[in-house]
């Protein structure tokens, strides 16, 4: 069982992110959860999503407090969350960032492999929105080779619709363009 | 063929309201049984199914309208969550004691105060002897499984009562995860039109929720009270059904490596599914530790549990209520299930994840761990409210 934890700012749609990444492992047949951090909506306030993928069915009803993936939805969550709380030692920090894969890394005092993308650019070039949460799926498939990368296609039509497509090529752009350093 | 798809549970649960025919809804939206209630009159509203759904002030009102329906023969949804289902109380013990078939789904979240939207059984508890058929699920499967099992269960005329189905709040009904989708015909035939035996119509006048005189009240309430408890087979025999048409089958009472075991972990709702996590690490370490989980609360499954219990050398029942003075309510019910048996277990009563703090698997090896300790040392009858800060 892979266990992901999102970081993103409310309304920045950590939680859409955690259910499209379920949703495409469920449509491969395998057995996903995926569920936000209970409570309020909080525009603008740190919130966290939770996503499990196992081929087994998973019986886990508590929040995630050992990640093997830790994504992060927003660079400036890097400065005021402890975004690596937890993280195994064979985990990865999938990040959106300007700065380099080595700079984040260092600046985070983390020995895991990391994943860096500028989720934020990518977004406002395709969708003209700075909302990273479908682009950063792209970095999160290519950093962890969870899903086959086509599986993301049928939840983003169902979610999106006539967008859909937008969504896909941010997805895709983030897939290629993510550096992931060990 | 079965279609597997991944949803939300709430959105499964609203599916299954859609597929099992409800004629009317009625509800008030409330955290977090919201997203039932949206996608139903979401549905309603775009004609993709015939039924009536009021919007209503309250959810006393709520209730009333599904008892009015029932009346008239309809097959009516109602779901809530913490103060809507105090506010519907009142209404519960009519619905139950005019003997109409609906459903209900309680998406549980603790009573306010303090204030909580987070989940616990303290709604539910409230409303423990209303007298209605009371489920608890597991899992998204189960919830939606449990529409169907719940009408043809309330609508058979041996049994003639409304069903409630608790599914844990946010912990469950906020939750994407695979769900199996049964086909309709497979429904339909499992679950024909609703036939009420009596039903308020102006060409053949009858009298629904009569006064009843100190002389009679007595023999109406032990009337109710034998057909809610003498509808233990009929129980047994829809699950039985269910299980026939969909390979899922379902007991008052089950188990997990529980047979053999010293020690037994026992829940109710969504915590089972986390304890039977934490029950199988125990077991690869050596100990003698099974689970059992309550899925009927009303009637309570008391032979079933003796049997799944009575072996035991201690009980560790865990609580997600509690009865203020006293001590949790599935331990009152555990204790009197077992109490006239000279060889009994211990009963260790824990009440945790009240308001939805996280029980993760750690925290059962640690509630069992705590409460062998304890009963070896004497204190076989304890009580506490696990991982409270002093």
């Amino acid at each position: 069982m892979i266990e992901i934890r999102f970081h993103g700012r409310g309304g920045q749609g950590a939680v859409t992110s955690a259910e499209l990444l379920a949703l495409a492992a469920i449509w491969e047949g395998k057995y996903a959860q995926a569920f936000p951090s209970f409570g309020p909506e909080r525009r603008g306030a740190p919130v966290v999503a939770f996503c499990r993928i196992s081929d087994e069915p998973i019986k886990i009803r508590a929040n995630i407090y050992e990640p093997d993936i830790v994504v992060v939805l927003d660079a400036s969550l890097l400065k005021i969350v402890n975004v690596a709380a937890g993280l195994k030692s064979d985990g990865i920090i999938v990040t959106t960032s300007k700065n380099s894969p080595e700079k984040v890394k260092e600046s985070l005092k983390i020995k895991n492999r990391i994943g860096v993308v500028d989720a934020g650019k990518i977004a406002l070039e395709v969708l003209g929105l700075p909302i990273t949460n479908t682009t950063m799926l792209g970095s999160v498939v290519k950093a962890s080779g969870l899903i086959k990368k086509e599986s993301i296609i049928p939840p983003f039509k169902e979610r999106f619709g006539r967008i859909a497509e937008k969504n896909i090529t941010a997805f895709e752009r983030a897939y290629q363009e993510t550096v992931i350093i060990q | 063929m079965a279609k597997r798809v991944g949803m939300e549970v709430s959105i499964a649960a609203a599916e299954a309201v859609r597929q099992a025919n409800v004629d009317v809804i009625s509800a008030y939206p409330i955290t977090p049984q919201t997203h039932i209630v949206e996608h139903l009159s979401e549905i309603v509203a775009n004609g993709e199914m015939d039924a009536e759904f009021f919007c209503v002030e309250s959810e006393h009102s709520a209730l009333s309208v599904c008892v009015g329906a029932a009346a008239t023969g309809a097959r009516a949804f109602t779901c809530t969550s913490s103060q809507g289902l105090a506010l519907m109380s009142e209404i519960t013990y009519i619905a139950s004691g005019l003997r109409l078939p609906m459903l209900m789904i309680i998406s549980n979240r603790t009573l306010s105060a303090p204030l909580s939207i987070w989940n616990d059984h303290s709604d539910t508890m409230s409303i423990r002897d209303c007298g209605w058929i009371q489920f608890f699920v597991e899992n998204g499967q189960e919830v939606y499984d449990h529409v169907f099992v719940s009408y043809r269960l309330g609508e058979d005329r041996n049994v003639l009562f409304p069903v409630i189905i608790n599914m844990d709040g946010f912990i469950l009904s906020h939750v994407i995860e695979p769900i199996e989708l049964i086909e309709q015909e497979k429904i339909d035939q499992f679950l024909p039109p609703y036939q009420p035996l009596h039903r308020l119509h102006p060409d053949r006048p009858v009298t629904m929720g009569a006064f009843a005189l100190p002389g009679i009240f007595a023999e109406a309430k032990k009337a109710q009270e034998e057909a809610l408890r003498s509808s233990m087979p009929k129980i047994t025999e829809t699950w039985k059904a269910f299980g026939d048409m969909t390979g899922r089958y379902y007991h008052p009472v089950e188990t997990h490596k529980a047979e053999d075991a010293d020690t037994l972990l026992v829940t109710m709702g969504s915590c089972s599914e986390t304890a039977s996590v934490a029950v199988d690490k125990m077991r690869q370490e050596g100990r003698s530790v099974g689970l059992v989980k309550i899925r009927l609360w009303r009637p309570f499954p008391f032979d079933e549990l003796k049997k799944a219990a009575l072996h035991a050398k201690q009980l560790v029942v865990i609580d997600r209520a509690i009865s203020v003075g006293a001590c949790g309510p599935v331990a009152s019910e555990v204790k009197a299930a077992l109490y006239g048996y000279d060889q009994r277990p211990s009963v260790y009563n824990f009440v945790a994840g009240i308001s939805g703090r996280d029980v993760t698997p750690s925290d059962f090896i640690k509630m069992v761990d705590k409460a062998e300790i304890e009963i070896e040392e004497g204190n076989k009858e304890g009580y506490e409210i696990y991982g409270v800060r002093e």
